[in-house]
Parts: C-alpha cells; structure tokens; sequence
C-alpha cells in the first residue's frame, strides 16, 4: 500500500482492532500487510486523532504493550466505510462468474452471498457488476469424473490430445486441483508420465476414469502455479523469429511474445519462444503467405521442404 | 500523503461524523487540528482539497444550504458511512474468500483485498485459505490487456470513450468512439461492448487491438445501457452460427493428424495406409489454416475451394 491509501487503511484499522479486542501487533500487521514497524507508526498516529476539543477524554486511546493492542474511544469510526463501487464490483463479477460455473458444489451459498453484496454494495456496483462478465466454457464432459477424482482423492486414467504434438497419450494423474483460468478449466496433478506436476486442459481430454487407486502426490509437489500464463515454454528453447503481415498478426494476440516490433503498414516481426518444433512447424505453414520464419535458417528449411512436399501430393493425387 | 496530512483528514472525518448538524466552514477550522495556523484563502484552498480527497476513497460528505444561512454546512451521515451489518455463514465465507483471489492484475486484485479488509474490520470472518472446498479449487482471471483498467472506470462511470483500434488482420488503425455498455472476457480475451456512434450500430472490440490510449469522449453518467442488453451475447465468433455447414473430405496418412480425426464425424480406412476423414466446415480459410499445419499428412479431397484454399496455403509458405 503506498502513503496514498494510508487513511482508507486508518479507517479499516480501527474498526478491526474495535472487533478485535486483543488482537497481537505481528498478526494485524500482516492482515493489513505492513511490517510491524510501520503498524506501531499508524497506532502512533491514531492515538493522536479523536473527537474536536482534542483533550485527552477526545482522544482515541490506544496501547500496545507486550504486542496486545487495545484501543478505546473510537466509537465514531468503529466500523469501516462502505465497500466503494470497485472493491463491491470486484467481488460480485467473481461471485457470478463462480455461479456460471456448472457443477460448482456450493452454488446455495453463492446465491446467498450475491444477494448479501448486492444489498451492501448499493446500486452502482450491482450495476457495474452485471455489466463487466467472464465467461465461463461450456461444461467439458471430464468435469464430472475430475471432480470425482478429487473429492475422493482417487488417480485418474486419462487419454489427453496434446496439440502442440498432435499426440494422444495415456496419463495416470493424481489429481490436486481444479484451475479455472479466463474461464477455462485445468486439472493440476501430479503425472505419472511426465513425472512432474502438469495441467491438463479438460477440453483436452478424450476419455477420463477413476481409478480404485488412492492418489499420492510426492509431498513436495506444489500445484502448478498458473500465472502469469498457462502457456510458459521454457527459456532454453530455441527464439524463433516471425514476420507477419497484417493478416497475420493475430499470432502476436494469441501467444506469448518475447518482442513484438511494429515494422509499418501493419507488418510485425516477434520472437517467441516453443517447446516443440512441430508445433512451430504447423504454425508456420498455417500463416502461408502472411507469415515468414526469419531465423533461425533451419527451421525456413524445414518450413519449405513440408510445403513442398504436401503439394506435391496434391499434384500427384489429382 | 504527509502524516500531518493524514492526522487532519482522520480527524476531518471523525469530526463530520459526530456531528449532527451540518458544520460551517468556518465551524470545521476552529474544532479540526492542521486548519487552524493557515489564513482564510490558504484554508479555503486546504478544505477544498480535503473534502475532494475524502470523496476520492468514497467518503459521502452531505452538503446543506439552508436559505437563512449565508454559508453551507458539511456533515457525514453516519448510515452512508458505514458499511452495513453483514453476517456470512461458514460456507458463504469460503465462497466469498474463493471470489476475492480471482483477480490476478493490479486495480481489481487491490480492489477484492480491500474490500476483504473491510469485510473483516466489520467483524466479518473471510475464509482465504478456500475453506470447505478444501483449496481444490482456483480461478484466475487476467486482465493483461493495457486498455482495461480505462474501460473497466467507463463502463463504472458511464462514459463514453475514443480509442484508436486496428482494425482485423488490417494494417489501418482508426479512431473509434463508442459508448461502452460492458467488459466481458470470453476464451481468454476481453471484449468492450458497446454503442459505436461512428457506425451508430452496437458493435463489440478487441481489447487486444486497441493500440492506444483510451480516452474520455463525453462527461460521466451519460452512457445509456438499452434495456435487455445482454453483453455477453454481443461477443462471439461467426463460426458457431450454424450457417453453410458443409463437409470437407480429408485423407490423412495412418496415426497421424489426432487432432483432426477428434473432430471429424466419419473416420473410413482408404487406400494403404490412409484414412478419410469427413470434418464440418463453415470457412474454407478456417480449415486450409488448420489442414495446411498437417503438411503432407493431410490432403483435402473436396470440396474445391476448400482444396484450393490450402494449396494457395502451401504455395504462400512455400515462397
């Protein structure tokens, strides 16, 4: 938080240590995400503010010996200002994002949590809030059987199309957690096959099964973590430089670009980065004449000998 | 903000709040420390500030003028104030700790953890290690796009904006202005929908291909939503509309080309180590983009353009 917001702060500050009775320095400060030092600093502050006249009996009363603090003579800020249209906004998208989930096991409560910050927000968030949405994919048909699997904490069998290989391939995953990102839902799990936590998009999955096995994770695996993207090639493999024409500039949308250079008339040149060289290959054939590989050397080569050699089909089976 | 700043601004607001009657200017600067050492015209320019500034962070200061008084009086009306008596239940706590982490970027993340901060000064306990739901479930939504944050403020203020916007596989840019109706995310990218007055038609953008900054088009308030406006609907690719579905015959060589046999309705063996496939198409463009991919490993039978389009495919990466 920068100085900028320190009164917001003082007055969610107050009213949590008023309904707080006790609270210990090393706890509040980390709540509100400050070190200790600068919490004792806003105390400091507080305990110089209270009521006009400004004599002791105005002053707001606060002490923190051994770590405790107590405060008194707060009544007039003890509780916290109304959530601002933004903060109430932020939590309802995400409320009626979560209810447009399918199979989403708490959906009771979330209707009554929808209607409690409806109440509270007041109209302009109520407002904001169905007009600024995320759409969630339509049910994949793994869902069921995911969240089976991670209710009753069971492996999975699953065949998963990969298509940066345009593989199938059969996975055992212990499942860890489900991972919504944009809408979109992954399973993150520990595979057998790759012997490493990994996501699996269940759109990507062509059949799913429980098995009677008890899923166990080695306990260091953590949960991939998804941001800041799902799609992180890693940055040892080789930079690979495009140039696109105008018609081809929706691949600057769609991946991650290490550097996207304006070349005029709409043209771009970007450098990315991918795991699979096929991958590349099928991107570069895709583009045709609106997309160029300018480096490296190897792969223009390899980009030219496949075109070659598919219309030579079409020439030959005419 | 100066400490000694925020010592008179917490006691600013401590002191409208008491109050039940509407204070004078002149009132405020004798009860509120920090006002009284400055002349008229410097109090008059520090109360102005103050005042903006407590409004900024949503502060509702009322102002009355009574006819009989020469001066306005300012006071806090203490129900505005506060946020109201919310009791969640353990399973709505959870629900609610699961929406607050949604948000990955700046504004709206600040946004959800103040409003849990609030929550919790209000004696409201939040659960944010996910709860009942055993920390097996998480979402994320990005909002990565630069244009973002200015859209998200005039969808909130309704206010109309300008952009500069490139225009869909075009090298042109141009200025649009539209009254904007809503944001929505769909397959991971942000839209704004809304009015196009250089159109005058509703029309939906790419958050993407803004390549500028946004900017204010018209004051605040002034963006009507039409009733029965779904922003959700206006966002969609002209693919799903089942318009002109024709089937494409592809021949792909044995155990390759996964991808395509998913989606292909009839898989029958050919010759010798071929198969043929028949896959629903509506944008001959579309497909030739994806069979192309395949190179060798697939070969387009019918119809003609269909066929023809991937061979220009071929050619253009060929040159």
């Amino acid at each position: 938080m920068s100085t900028a917001d320190r009164l917001p702060r003082l007055l969610a500050l107050v009213p949590y240590l008023m309904s707080h009775p006790g609270a210990q320095v090393p706890e509040v400060a980390k709540i509100f995400g400050l070190s200790e030092k600068q919490l004792i600093d806003d105390l400091q502050l507080v305990w110089m503010c209270g009521l006009p006249g400004h004599t002791p009996g105005d002053l707001i009363d606060v002490s923190w010996d051994g770590g405790e603090i107590v405060i008194d003579n707060a009544d007039t800020i003890a509780r916290p200002l109304r959530l601002g249209v933004d903060e109430a906004s932020a939590l309802l998208v995400a409320l009626r994002m979560l209810a447009e989930m399918p199979e989403f096991g708490e959906r009771d409560a979330l209707s009554r949590v929808i209607a409690k910050f409806e109440q509270a927000a007041g109209e302009g968030a109520a407002t904001v809030s169905s007009q600024v949405a995320v759409e969630v994919d339509a049910t994949p048909d793994a869902l069921p059987v995911v969240n089976e699997g991670l209710r009753r904490g069971r492996r999975l069998s699953l065949r998963y199309y990969v298509p940066g290989r345009d593989e199938i391939t059969p996975r055992e995953v212990d499942p860890m957690r489900l991972v919504v990102v944009d809408g979109r839902s992954y399973l993150s799990g520990w595979c057998y096959r790759a012997e490493a936590v990994r996501l699996f998009r269940l759109d990507r999955m062509l059949s799913v099964e429980v098995l009677d096995v008890p899923a166990a994770p080695p306990e260091d695996a953590v949960p991939d973590e998804v941001t800041p993207g799902v799609f992180r090639p890693s940055p040892t493999d080789e930079l690979v430089e495009l140039e696109l024409t105008p018609a081809g500039r929706w691949v600057a949308e769609y991946y991650p670009c290490e550097s996207v250079e304006e070349l005029g008339e709409g043209r771009l040149r970007v450098a990315l980065r991918a795991r699979d060289q096929g991958w590349l290959l099928r991107l570069a054939l895709r583009l045709g004449d609106t997309g160029r590989v300018v480096s490296p050397a190897s792969l223009a080569g390899t980009v030219r000998e496949a075109a070659a050699a598919a219309l030579n089909r079409y020439e030959s089976v005419s | 903000m100066s400490r000694r700043k925020t010592e008179r601004l917490l006691n600013l607001v401590i002191c409208l709040l008491a109050t039940r009657r509407p204070l004078s200017a002149e009132h405020i600067r004798q009860a509120v420390p920090g006002y009284d050492s400055a002349n008229d015209e410097a109090f008059q320019r520090m109360f102005e500030r103050d005042k903006n500034e407590l409004r900024e962070i949503g502060i509702p200061i009322e102002v009355q003028k009574d006819p009989w008084e020469d001066d306005p009086g300012y006071r806090i009306v203490r129900q505005a104030y506060e946020l109201p008596e919310i009791t969640l239940e353990a399973d709505e706590a959870a629900v609610v700790g699961l929406a607050a982490r949604v948000w990955q970027r700046a504004s709206l993340a600040e946004a959800a953890s103040g409003a849990l901060l609030k929550l919790r000064a209000g004696g409201v306990e939040t659960d944010e290690t996910g709860g009942m739901l055993g920390g097996a479930l998480e979402l994320r939504v990005d909002t990565q796009d630069p244009a973002f944050p200015a859209l998200w403020e005039a969808v909130r203020d309704r206010r109309p904006v300008r952009f500069p916007y490139r225009v869909a596989a075009g090298e042109s840019v141009l200025t649009r202005t539209v009254e904007p109706w809503g944001v929505v995310s769909r397959r991971g990218r942000w839209y704004v929908v809304g009015h196009d007055r250089d159109r005058d038609a509703p029309r939906a953008f790419r958050l993407s291909r803004i390549s500028g900054p946004v900017t204010p088009a018209g004051r605040p308030g002034t963006v009507v939503v039409p009733e029965g406006v779904n922003v959700k609907e206006m966002v969609g690719y002209p693919d799903e509309r089942p318009l002109n579905k024709r089937a494409a015959v592809i021949r792909v060589r044995e155990g390759t080309c996964q991808g395509l046999r998913q989606v292909a309705k009839a898989v029958r063996p050919a010759d010798e180590g071929w198969d043929e496939l028949e896959v629903d198409f509506t944008d001959p463009e579309r497909l030739a983009g994806w069979v192309a991919g395949f190179a060798a490993d697939a070969l387009v039978v019918g119809p003609p353009d269909a066929r023809d389009a991937v061979i220009s495919r071929l050619k253009g990466a060929l040159a």
